[in-house]
């Protein structure tokens, strides 16, 4: 009994290693993204069109937050994903501590036309979203808040608030409402934000953590105003919620697309980047989800129609309203200080 | 013998030992042996908040679940063996359920728009929505109801074992009901009560994710201090040292208890 199981369980792991071998014959990635309606989105438009473009096999993984375990299988030394997609400032800071591959732009032609800005030598942006001002149409049937300083005046907006328990966009938010033009916000004046943030502070009713608990804030009434991505508050929106936002001061992040340093699939990993960043494919992101493209040029493709650019956070006329999020900033000392003096600032 | 126990040995080894080997470890050494957590944890503001808070929080879920359990475990033990079932089939129940289901059940039952203040502004109790969660009230009323059980079942175990022949001797020695209830049946249901505090009290300095849910941000228990410290600044270091400490109260607690009574009593066995 005992040796028959030996033996099944010995036919078992020459099969699987059989198996391996023969997927190493035919080029592969694997790919990892934060799961979820969002990777479904891009697995229609980008993952599986890139995938038989390039005649490769895409393998899918995901993780809500990626950064830990990118530390851990770097550290490991034997990293088994290629190509993570992930907040970019995680690239960032993964190249700087030597986690993340440098990118090869000659060999990524299609990230030639994008701005300087949506670039970085460890990784290129792959969608955008933005943290906007979102409020109850039923407090605020019409003139809503329309600024951070709106949200910051509880005298004409009364209500209740809520922010985000994070000091990313929320600092850039306080400094907006301090009068900080949105392209002067960097580096930030993290003082002064801490300052802006004491004064509302006593009116924020809930410091939410994850998106899916700002949708349902705003949905039940449990507040009347608050930061929220522009995807959660649209998707409450659309199931009949008097729920609207504004694009105006919003501040625009992006997750990039960037490679684990000595990932298993190094080239085909670069190949699949330049694919994914391709115009059209690009296009098709925003059609299944209300995300906007990493690749501006993907406005240009038809495939978007004009009402719906007009309702995503990258499309420029929208973006030139926001602030573009500096994750250079954000991964420096002074952005690493400035988390950790969030903990201290939330339990005083 | 040895060879007996050594598969439950190899078990405990490889599930408990090594991981908190590896917890402790990774707590003290990085680049070199440290105590930098240590010194962050005992030092900075914000962890002496968490913990008070976490002890606070603690102390409030352990008194009012013996308030509240204490009258249920009597209950159950003073009626006919059918009724005793269905009370603590009734405190048992909601156990089955997951304590996600649980926190956001409560946060459909407190929040402003929830059934609770519906119903005092139907009544025109109140005018204005109360705030009943996203606080630390809304963290507490959770977190009694999901440890109530710990606190019940030990007490009903005690409670049992308590002959009620004493209780009659008591009565036709002339004293009143109260009497024998004050001078007999609570000092003998001590233990139970002992039993249930600790285990409501540790299970509670663990708590995650109903604070996360219910206190808004604000109610930062040590369990998040853990979670922050890693998700959000990636410091395994501290994290691993915040968790050391809290284990660390969890067992002195448990040597302070065990002075008084088994610790066989607190874990069920007996």
């Amino acid at each position: 009994m005992n040796m028959r199981r030996t033996v099944g369980l010995g036919c078992g792991l020459v099969g699987a290693i059989g198996w391996i071998g023969a997927a190493d014959a035919a080029e592969q990635i694997t790919f990892v993204s934060q799961g979820g309606a969002y990777q479904q989105a891009q697995t229609v438009a980008i993952l599986d069109p890139s995938a038989k473009k390039l005649g490769i096999t895409i393998n899918q993984d995901s993780i809500p937050d990626a950064w830990p375990a990118i530390k851990t299988q770097v550290g490991s030394g034997k990293p088994i994903w290629d190509v993570v997609d992930t907040p970019t400032g995680y690239c960032l800071r993964g190249g700087e501590q030597g986690l993340i591959e440098k990118l090869d732009f000659s060999k990524i032609p299609n990230a030639a036309a994008m701005p300087e800005a949506y670039r970085s030598p460890y990784s290129v942006s792959y969608e955008f979203y933005s943290s906007v001002l979102a409020y109850s149409q039923k407090t605020f049937p019409k003139d809503g808040p329309n600024s951070w300083a709106d949200f910051w005046d509880v005298k004409k907006f009364p209500g209740r608030r809520a922010l985000r328990n994070h000091p990313i966009a929320t600092l850039e938010a306080a400094l907006m409402a301090d009068g900080v033009a949105p392209d002067k916000l960097y580096p930030l004046d993290v003082d002064r934000a801490f300052k802006k943030l004491e004064e509302i502070k006593p009116n924020i009713t809930v410091w939410w953590t994850s998106g899916a608990q700002s949708a349902q804030l705003l949905n039940d009434g449990e507040v009347d105003m608050e930061m929220a991505w522009n995807g959660r508050v649209s998707a409450v929106a659309k199931e009949g919620a008097k729920v609207t936002f504004t694009y105006n001061q919003g501040i625009l992040q992006s997750t990039s697309l960037c490679i684990l340093k000595g990932a298993p699939n190094l080239e085909t990993a670069v190949k699949f980047i330049n694919e994914a960043v391709d115009p059209v494919h690009q296009a098709n992101l925003p059609l299944n989800i209300d995300y906007g493209p990493g690749n501006p040029k993907a406005f240009e493709t038809s495939v978007i129609k004009p009402e719906r650019a007009a309702q995503l956070p990258s499309e420029p006329a929208n973006a030139a309203k926001q602030a573009l999020m500096s994750y250079a900033w954000w991964s420096s000392p002074s952005g690493e200080a400035a988390e950790k003096r969030w903990a201290a600032f939330m339990q005083k | 013998m040895l060879a007996l126990v050594s598969p439950a040995l190899l078990v405990i080894l490889a599930l408990i030992v090594l991981p908190v080997g590896w917890l402790a470890w990774q707590s003290i050494y990085h680049d070199g042996f440290t105590l930098e957590n240590y010194r962050r944890v005992f030092t900075e503001d914000i962890y002496w908040r968490s913990f008070a808070l976490t002890f606070e929080i603690s102390l409030a879920v352990t008194v009012i679940a013996l308030l509240l359990g204490y009258p249920v475990a009597y209950l159950a033990n003073s009626v006919p063996k059918g009724w005793s079932i269905l009370i603590l089939s009734l405190v048992v129940l909601p156990f089955w359920t997951s304590v996600l289901v649980r926190a956001y059940a409560w946060l459909a039952l407190l929040q402003r728009t929830g059934v609770i203040n519906q119903f005092l502004r139907y009544l025109d109790v109140i005018s204005e929505p109360l705030a009943l969660v996203h606080n630390t009230l809304g963290t507490v009323v959770a977190t009694v109801h999901i440890l109530l059980p710990f606190m019940v079942l030990p007490l009903y175990a005690t409670m049992q074992k308590i002959p009620g022949d004493l209780m009659q001797a008591g009565a036709s020695l002339g004293a009143s009901p109260s009497l024998t209830f004050f001078r007999v049946f609570l000092p003998l249901s001590l233990p139970g009560v002992l039993a249930g505090c600790t285990m409501v009290f540790v299970l509670c300095l663990g708590f995650y994710i109903t604070p996360e849910l219910l206190g808004g941000g604000r109610t930062v228990m040590v369990s998040m201090l853990v979670s922050r410290n890693v998700e959000l600044y990636n410091q395994f270091g501290a994290a691993s040292a915040v968790a050391v400490v809290l284990l660390a109260s969890v067992l002195v607690i448990f040597f302070i208890v065990s002075r008084f009574i088994s610790l066989d009593r607190v874990l069920g066995q007996k």
